[in-house]
């Protein structure tokens, strides 16, 4: 260092490092090279080869390490806008030339999988993780474990500690795993893959800061009514908001829910206005006070057909981004030959994910022979039109003709003949009377609790004979399947069409989260949007078929056998439609097109909603990440025109002033086909 | 560029010796492009490769045997068997059966608490949410201007500079570490978990500390949410109280809290009176700085960062270098004067508190390390009756002229010793006048000291005053750096009150004096002190004239460190010391609950219980224990098991005794003579 203050200064700085690091080499090639001569050819051997690689990409590494951190940050920006032109501000910047400014509080709803969790009392294995991630973060505890600790098995140390127990659905003895809280707790779920982050720094650019925006983290793996009898979550979000309508000048709060923070805040709205005991106590006009606006973003208000067959067979086509994160995990050996099981077992421990198992039954999801979807063209669409704000029918009329009609009604079905068959053809015994035998319970993976140990080979056969499994069905379906597991949700959820909303029954909480059992506050200025990614395929049903029989494996997989023609909507054992690749449009759209649009028995006091899709456009290179015009039901928190939708509302804007609906998929016209009494 | 540049340095890799001709360097791509296969063909020669392979074998060689080592420590169990680790209070409590009964609030102070950037300048772009203060500090030393613009407050309102926002950050990662590795608050969050605690009734006040305690509701609505919090907890955990935890300057903060949340609304929270005393069950004080610390003085008079807690420590050869060219203290002094909460830390109460020119509480102090352990033999007898007599202070009278501690700037070691009588001292109203044009300063004032607007004569008049009190030190304050006093004084006030129902008390810059507020009506909240005691604490100075070369550049005064005294002696490096826990001395930390608030007084009408805990200070015996078990160190405390423990059992419901006291604070509050 002291001598290359002595020399000339170069021009370039980089090349004056060049030099300095040349000179370092050049000083240590000195010292070296008188032992180096006449012994080195003996010495030379496979060892000295193995340092000498890993010399050399050490020295490499730190080299390009050292490069990337003299390296202006904006650089990467540089080099992007060099290959594909300059790239459009991001809304935060181009709303603040606008001269919008921070003016209503906005609060954060994460959805499941999203949010980390972090440990707060564990077993011994778990020893020094204390307020460490155990979800969410780098993930890098749970190879740590599996690579380093020899004692006792480290993933299953992870599983037990995510575990939940099996009766209360609440923490086992001895073990504490908390959600982290603050705006860390879901900003990137892990490091460079954004949840909020892109949102909160376009915020930010407004004058948002953290005393102007809250993430209401909460425990996903647990009933709604749980986080409060657990954790005190929804006493907290409330008393936060109320807060920070008060510091804010009396200006009402935008709420942003996510995914499955959706249903949580649905289940929020009528507890804070429910008297004391089982809700908060705020009064009945807590919400017209407090709130100015819901923007859902993805929402599975009617729930998500992967979660049945999460909980079926644990195939996680997982809830959000899971499996994409972890394919290798997910695949057999890992865990030593159980790993799917013990990935059911751990996620039929969460209760929240009985949350996002279809509601509606038949009505909304269609029968046998009937689905509001029937006729969507799965064929890839051949140019993007930009004019198709309403579908014409048309159009969709032309399409139906050519393309077969496809049973999405039917979301399970055995073989793939069954799902395509006329509905009188199939031969079907009912499995609700079926006997459980008992024939392999005392296997070898006794230690793996998922019910189906208990079911025998009968109840198997049983499940597998009925053929097609409607959305009402499956039900009845994972009532007979897993039992303890339904008992178990039941006290916190539940999946049908009220018939009197004034029925005292629906004052349980229970009902809360399922906007087909409730009414909506009474809060006629508020405002709920619906916003969600349009374009992707999106599964819908499911083609299953038994699995070879051992005695440890999950009995019933997806036949990943079927698939249909070119164009066809059956892909690897999986019925596809519109939806943004998690949610179906159906799931997402419903309520805020039809079922609470205008005064309905759902939504008395005619709270205005509006659907805003936001149609997905692959991103262009690798450079642009994730995409500014993702549809993806997670990609969506970086598209641009909806963070520009979320800025203008939070600075103040109406929903007319957004310009109403934007609709690209046909969500009016299947609206139309459900038949539910409004 | 950079990947021309990268490919160039991958041929070098390969080739060095052939790399650099000069035109080469001129001209990276091209000529070496052609270049390559020549130099292809001259690798399968062997020349040149060894001594590289070399390198590069060496390198291997130093990764691949530190990667074994670290794999071998992480296998090894985390108890060595020679370590006497005791076990943790969390542990200990727990199989005693306690559990998690009242929530737990932690204020953390000044220095300690994290920060992130939320808007910045162009120079700090793709920090958004990073931490500026805590962490690692690498931004520091990538582009240490710019991290210091940031850090910055504006002069004029003490609030942001138009375009930056730097927020505290929020949660218990705000202060858990300071830095990696360096706990603050982490070790007595684990122990809480350990019974128990959890994030519903586990709370950490983030608050801005540069910024002055009202602002911090002002801006960023601080006390709000901390009220609101409170208040969440008391209602969900079945209306248990809380148990608060301040430390260091977090309990003034906390005391301009408890009065802000009982004020009507638009200077206070509203809460009414008797909020505090539905729900507050305990204070307990870490460290506070109640009456403020001699340090603040010497920080701000010359910013010699004799740190308010261990910035120095942290970054000294980063103050001393010249790492910015040359202005590095003038730029730590400029930033650290834009933050009005270091004013909350002058000392308070003036002369009578701090001492005059002759006489000081503390006069009776010896450092002496013999006559320490007869000091620590004596005070261990008393420990078994808990509370010590003043009579044996007496051992200790008329043995030496007693240290006149009340001056607490001299000019001149000389001055520090000599009667009052024979000092020479300048009147200082005089002063205030001719301060000086401004306008005949030469330095165009990029650096904003305040010391540039003064001429050489008003500071040769300073130095001329050869003394200076605690009382006369404001006075020279507000004559040295008129506007930062002007900005702080609104917000701070460092006297005694003569009559606390004077309505002038109502204003909230008297809030976080305990000498000029009544505590709340609240008879059943405790308050209490913990500090650690034994280590030798900065509590006056001796000054000299710095060299004049650069007027502009310099700060004109400096800590003599030449100045030392006799071995006995208290004086070492222009600093007297005083028992202390190396920030606050303990006539700070103690006299408010050994007596300013003890009973029925002034201060605290409603005669709150109060309670003094100490902890002698034992350095760690060995470098396996890092920061020590036993410390009395003012953040190492922090880590202290003693109190650990005594903490969390007043947290799950129990009593502690009464007092325990190890140094003379009871005789020195004796000494201090305030009506109460």
């Amino acid at each position: 260092m002291s001598m290359l203050r002595q020399r000339k200064p170069k021009p370039q700085l980089e090349e004056h490092e060049e030099e300095e690091e040349e000179e370092e080499e050049e000083k240590k090639k000195k010292k070296v090279r008188p032992t180096e001569d006449p012994p080195l050819k003996k010495r030379w051997s496979c060892v000295d080869s193995c340092c000498w690689f890993i010399g050399l990409i050490c020295s490499i590494w730190w080299f390009l390490l050292f490069l990337y951190n003299a390296m202006p940050a904006s650089f990467p920006q540089y080099v992007t806008e060099a290959i594909t032109g300059p790239l459009p501000d991001p809304p935060g910047v181009k709303l603040q030339k606008e001269g919008l400014k921070a003016k209503h509080p906005v609060v954060f709803v994460p959805g499941i999988v999203t949010g980390g969790l972090e440990l707060w009392e564990g077993h011994h294995c778990a020893d020094g993780l204390f307020r460490k991630r155990l979800w969410g973060g780098s993930f890098g505890e749970l190879y740590k474990r599996a690579s380093l600790s020899l004692i006792p098995p480290g993933p299953l140390c992870w599983v037990e500690h995510l575990s939940l127990d099996n009766e209360t659905g609440l923490d086992p003895p001895g073990i504490r795993v908390r959600p982290v809280t603050g705006l860390v707790a879901a900003d990137y779920f892990a490091p460079g893959y954004f949840v909020w982050a892109v949102l909160i720094a376009n915020l930010a650019r407004i004058g948002y800061e953290e005393k102007t925006m809250y993430m209401a983290s909460y425990d996903w793996r647990i009933s709604f009514q749980n986080t409060e009898v657990r954790d005190q979550t929804l006493s907290r979000i409330k008393s936060n908001i109320e807060l920070m309508v008060a510091t804010n000048g009396g200006k009402k709060v935008v709420v942003i829910p996510h995914s499955m923070g959706v249903l949580y805040f649905l289940h929020f709205m009528k507890w804070v206005e429910s008297p004391a005991p089982m809700g908060g106590g705020g009064g009945s006009d807590w919400c017209a006070k407090h709130i100015k606006a819901v923007m859902n973003i993805g929402g599975p208000f009617l729930g998500v057909p992967k979660a049945v067959t999460g909980l079926f067979s644990a195939e996680a086509k997982d809830v959000a981004v899971a499996r994409a994160l972890t394919p290798g995990f997910l695949d057999k050996d890992f865990f030593r030959l159980q790993t799917l099981l013990h990935v059911m077992r751990m996620t039929r421990t969460w209760d929240a994910t009985m949350s996002m198992i279809p509601k509606g039954g038949d009505v909304i999801w269609g029968g046998h022979d009937w689905s509001p979807e029937e006729g969507y063209d799965c064929a890839p669409k051949k140019q993007k039109s930009n004019d198709t704000m309403i579908t014409d029918s048309n159009g969709a009329n032309g399409r139906q003709s050519q393309a077969e009609i496809v049973n999405y009604g039917r979301i399970l079905s055995f073989g793939k003949d069954v799902a395509e068959a006329e509905s009188s053809k199939i031969e079907r015994t009912d499995f609700r009377g079926a006997v459980k035998g008992n024939n392999f319970a005392n296997g070898t993976c006794q230690d793996v609790w998922t019910e189906y140990q208990d079911m025998g080979i009968g109840g198997i056969k049983a499940v597998a004979d009925y053929k097609v499994y409607t959305a009402g069905s499956i039900l009845d379906l994972l009532h007979f399947i897993a039992p303890k597991m339904m008992k178990r949700g039941d006290a916190h959820f539940s999946y049908g069409i009220a018939e009197n909303l004034d029925d005292p029954e629906y004052q349980h909480y229970k009902y809360w989260s399922n906007p087909l059992e409730t009414r909506l506050p009474h809060a006629p200025e508020m405002e709920i949007y619906s916003m969600y990614g349009v374009g992707i395929p999106t599964e819908r049903a499911y083609v299953y078929k038994l699995s070879p029989t051992t005695d440890c494996n999950i009995p019933f997989q997806i036949d990943t056998s079927a698939d249909g023609d070119d164009d066809s909507c059956l892909q690897g054992g999986v019925f596809l439609v519109n939806g943004d690749e998690t949610v179906p449009v159906l799931s997402a759209g419903y309520m805020c097109a039809k079922g609470w649009r205008g005064k309905t028995r759902f939504n008395p006091s005619g709270i205005p909603t509006y659907v805003r899709e936001y149609d997905h456009a692959p991103p262009a290179t690798l450079l642009e990440g994730r995409g500014t015009q993702s549809g993806a039901h997670v990609d969506i928190m970086g598209n641009f025109a909806l963070i520009e939708d979320i800025i203008r509302v939070a600075a103040g804007a109406t929903g007319e002033d957004l310009g109403g609906d934007r609709v690209y998929s046909d969500i009016f016209k299947w609206s139309e086909k459900i038949k539910l009494r409004l | 560029m950079a990947s021309s540049i990268l490919r160039f340095r991958k041929l070098c890799y390969v080739e060095p010796v052939n790399c650099f001709s000069d035109s080469k360097i001129k001209d990276p791509v091209g000529p070496i492009e052609k270049a390559l296969p020549e130099l292809r063909k001259q690798r399968k020669q062997r020349r040149g490769w060894r001594c590289w392979d070399m390198c590069c074998w060496t390198i291997g060689y130093m990764c691949t045997t530190w990667w074994l080592l670290l794999l071998l420590y992480h296998s090894v169990p985390l108890t060595l068997p020679g370590l006497q680790v005791p076990e943790s209070p969390g542990l200990k409590l727990k199989n005693r059966g306690l559990s998690a009964l009242h929530p737990v609030v932690l204020v953390p102070g000044i220095v300690t608490g994290g920060l992130e950037l939320w808007e910045g300048r162009p120079c700090a772009e793709g920090l958004f949410r990073k931490r500026l203060w805590g962490g690692s500090f690498t931004e520091i030393f990538k582009r240490p201007l710019c991290w210091l613009e940031h850090l910055s407050l504006d002069n004029e309102t003490g609030l942001d500079p138009p375009g930056i926002r730097v927020r505290a950050v929020p949660g218990l990662v705000a202060a858990d570490y300071f830095a990696p590795g360096y706990f603050v608050w982490a070790v007595l969050i684990e122990n809480l978990a350990k019974i128990g605690y959890e994030g519903k009734n586990l709370y950490m006040t983030a608050y801005d500390w540069r910024i002055s305690f009202q602002n911090t509701e002002v801006r960023d609505q601080a006390l709000s949410r901390l009220k609101s919090r409170i208040e969440l907890m008391f209602v969900t955990n079945g209306y248990k109280k809380v148990v608060v935890v301040p430390h260091s300057m977090g309990s003034l903060y906390f005391l301009h809290f408890l009065k802000w949340v009982e004020a009507p609304p638009p200077m206070g929270g509203g809460g009414g009176l008797g909020w505090c005393a539905k729900h507050i069950k305990t204070v307990m004080n870490i460290g506070p700085a109640f009456l403020g610390v001699p340090r603040a003085v010497s920080n701000i008079f010359s910013a010699e960062a004799r740190d308010i807690v261990f910035a120095r420590a942290m970054a000294s050869g980063f103050l001393n270098s010249d790492m910015f060219g040359l202005q590095t203290l003038e730029r730590v002094l400029r930033v650290s004067r834009t933050w009005d909460s270091v004013i909350s830390l002058l000392p308070k109460g003036g002369e009578t508190v701090w001492g005059n020119l002759d006489w000081s509480p503390e006069e009776n102090f010896a450092c002496d390390p013999a006559r320490k352990r007869l000091l620590q033999a004596s005070s261990q007898a008393n420990h078994s009756h808990p509370i010590t007599n003043s009579s044996d202070g007496k051992l200790r009278f008329g043995v030496e002229d007693p240290i006149r501690f009340g001056r607490v700037i001299s000019f001149g070691k000389d001055s520090s010793q000599l009667q009052s009588s024979q000092l020479k001292l300048n009147d200082f109203k005089e002063l205030l006048r001719n301060r000086g044009n401004p306008k005949q300063s030469s330095c165009n004032g990029e650096v904003w000291t305040e010391y540039e607007d003064m001429s050489k004569e008003s500071i040769q008049a300073i130095a001329e005053n050869k003394a200076y009190t605690v009382e006369s030190y404001l006075d020279l304050l507000r004559f040295a750096a008129p506007k930062m006093m002007k900005r702080a004084e609104a917000h701070f006030s460092h006297g005694i009150a003569e009559n606390l129902d004077d309505p002038k008390y109502s204003h909230y810059k008297y809030w976080s004096n305990p000498l000029e507020t009544k505590l709340p009506d609240a008879p059943d909240m405790e308050i209490h002190c913990l500090y650690g005691v034994g280590i030798p604490t900065e509590r006056s100075y001796v000054y000299k004239l710095s060299t004049p070369s650069n007027k502009c550049k310099r700060i004109p005064f400096r800590i003599d460190d030449s100045a030392n005294g006799n071995d006995g002696e208290c004086l070492k490096n222009g600093v007297y010391f005083v028992d202390g826990d190396e920030s606050v001395p303990v006539i700070s930390t103690g006299y408010m609950c050994a007596k300013g608030w003890r009973g029925k007084t002034r201060f605290n009408p409603s005669g709150s219980p109060t309670r003094i805990r100490e902890y002698q200070h034992k350095a760690p015996a060995n470098l396996l224990e890092g920061r020590g078990f036993e410390s009395g160190a003012h953040v190492d405390i922090l880590g202290n098991v003693a109190m650990i423990e005594d903490i969390m059992r007043v947290a799950a419901g129990e009593e502690l005794g009464g007092d325990r006291i190890y140094s003379d604070i009871l005789s020195m509050s004796e000494q201090v003579n305030i009506r109460l």
